[in-house]
């Protein structure tokens, strides 16, 4: 990858993306739907080619040359991962499938050892579902009570009751940047709260880790989650960090091989994380795969990745704007410095999958629906969205290219 | 734009810019079905009035969704107003088979409901309008906004 400047142009980025070269429809394609999952560069790709070619072996076992090889790339990748999270040390990540998963094990081993009847659990009404599923379980199980910071009609959290919210509360679990929405939440002030009112602090950072400098020790967070897929990295390959003593104190999730350092007859004692929690053979290719996404994005710098989309972002609010006037909503935050780089609209009365049917025939690739987020879609009063969202490897052209897409949907349908 | 204009015929835009028999009925007599699409969120509601020989005397349609979705209900119900059950039963069989052709590579067998699908009397259906939908079958995705209303109409009419 060749260095960085330090202003925010990444244009020459895109020649590390091989899949940006594909046609699609006969057009170049344009690729904003990095909210679901990003592309990966050739670095990320090489590296999980290179473990299979040259170390495939299993690790934490063998003692001959190539598992130790694929055990130290392992175990380095997520200490990479945990310097760039802010982590005080590499054995508080824990490796999981996703995001999703993450927050099953702490509604799992944390929650169902910890919660019952009567217990709250806060929640805010912009998560995605796999912060709100997982303790409808558990509430279903345990009779544990879920509350909801509402979400104000401008798209950020009204915070004004949650001192109330948070009175007797066990967890407070809030996302760090909508995936509807883009909101970015100022978590901290949160954290304190929860804190004062002996609460424990869940952050989903799905979609703020790839797009934002993180320091979940700064942030105030307990347990933090995100998925490898939508920072460069490979699908099936996810994060669950959380405070040492907290992991240490917690209840295994998944049992089997790999977590334990002793299984008889009669039980089993568990091994120390973070490999306490991470049963069976791991995504050992994902899990340097994600390494090497950590690896590209801390060489291009997560400040000039925030200050490109900063950037992509304002150009795009202004130019659709300037283009479709009151005929396009944008939902969330008006300021390009308050929202990630997502922009979920509707344009007219098209609905957003006949949207999303025409930008494919001009090769540009958006996500239309509900975005996982269903509960948010109630409130905005809509029950479909169609969405873009941008990246390292987007740029002013990109949007554009949407624009004029846009352009043609109101054509065919106007 | 060649392979929108396979999906989105004149006759289907047509159908969902000005929706037919959009609207409620009293119920009683009509009963009331509603159909949703989890993936989308679409959602289809019917109202249907049966005679006793079980006849659709009347239907009306709500609900939101995309075109495709929208189209398909209003040319459902131009398509079942009217007609006794058996000719119902029939245009269902053939619509369903229009659309099973391909659905049947994409869903596990036994959940789409293809059993009721009989390919040798479908075929000598003519569905008229209705074959303006066949294109939605080259874009696997909107299979399911088509099949929406109709799946939900075989609810209304189970006994």
């Amino acid at each position: 990858m060749t260095p960085v400047p330090a202003h925010a142009d990444l244009t020459h980025l895109k020649a590390d993306f091989p899949i940006l070269d594909r046609i699609s429809h006969s057009k170049r394609l344009v690729y904003l739907d990095s909210a679901a999952t990003a592309q990966k560069p050739t670095a990320v790709i090489e590296a999980m080619n290179r473990y299979y070619r040259e170390y495939n072996a299993s690790v934490h076992r063998g003692v001959y040359e190539m598992a130790e090889e694929a055990t130290a790339a392992m175990e380095g990748a997520r200490a990479r991962i945990a310097r760039f999270i802010g982590a005080a040390e590499a054995r508080e990540c824990i490796f999981t499938r996703n995001a999703t998963e993450a927050v099953n094990l702490v509604a799992h081993a944390w929650g169902r050892s910890t919660l019952s009847a009567g217990d709250a659990v806060v929640l805010t009404q912009m998560e995605h579902h796999a912060n709100i599923v997982p303790w409808h379980m558990l509430a279903a199980e345990r009779g544990i009570e879920i509350r909801w910071i509402p979400v104000s009609s401008e798209g950020v959290l009204d915070i004004s009751g949650l001192d109330r919210l948070l009175d007797g509360a066990r967890l407070l679990g809030v996302t760090a940047m909508s995936n509807v929405l883009g909101t970015i939440v100022d978590v901290r002030p949160l954290a304190d709260a929860a804190h004062a009112a002996g609460a424990l602090v869940l952050v989903d950072g799905a979609q703020s880790v790839p797009h934002l400098p993180t320091d979940v020790q700064a942030m105030g967070a307990d347990f933090f989650v995100f998925s490898g897929h939508k920072m460069l990295g490979p699908t099936g390959i996810g994060v669950l960090w959380a405070r040492a003593e907290l992991l240490e104190a917690m209840p295994p999730f998944l049992g089997g091989g790999s977590m334990i350092t002793d299984v008889r007859l009669d039980g089993f004692t568990p091994m120390e994380i973070p490999w306490k929690f991470e049963a069976g053979t791991p995504a050992i290719a994902e899990a340097i795969g994600l390494g090497a996404a950590v690896e590209y994005l801390e060489a291009v710098g997560m400040e000039s990745v925030r200050a490109h989309e900063v950037a992509l972002t304002r150009y795009a609010l202004a130019m659709l704007a300037d283009r479709f006037g009151d005929r396009l909503e944008i939902f969330g935050p008006t300021d390009a410095l308050a929202r990630g780089s997502v922009l979920s609209f509707q344009l007219g009365g098209i609905h957003a999958h006949d949207i999303s049917q025409v930008l494919d025939q001009e090769g540009v690739c958006v996500r239309a629906g509900h975005h996982c987020a269903k509960p948010l879609m109630r409130i905005l009063g809509v029950p479909a969205t169609a969405r873009a969202s941008f990246y390292v490897y987007n740029d002013e052209a990109d949007v554009d290219a949407l624009a004029d897409a846009l352009e043609a949907a109101e054509k065919f349908f106007g | 734009m060649s392979g929108l204009e396979d999906l989105y015929r004149e006759i289907i835009l047509d159908h969902y810019r000005a929706p037919r028999n959009r609207g409620e009925l009293p119920v009683p007599p009509a009963h009331k079905t509603e159909g949703f699409n989890p993936l989308c969120g679409d959602e289809v509601v019917l109202y249907v009035e049966l005679d006793d020989d079980g006849a659709v005397r009347d239907i009306r349609t709500a609900g939101h969704g995309c075109s495709i979705s929208q189209a398909s209900t209003s040319m459902m119900s131009a398509a079942v107003k009217g007609k006794s059950r058996a000719e119902v039963d029939t245009t269902i069989r053939a619509f369903k088979a229009l659309m099973s052709i391909h659905e049947a590579r994409l869903v596990p067998e036994g959940s789409s409901g293809d059993s009721d699908t009989d390919e040798g009397s479908a075929a000598e259906v003519n569905l008229g309008d209705l074959e303006a939908l066949q294109g939605v079958v080259k874009f696997p995705v909107r299979i399911k906004c088509a099949t929406l209303a109709w799946n939900t109409l075989q609810q209304a009419l189970a006994p």
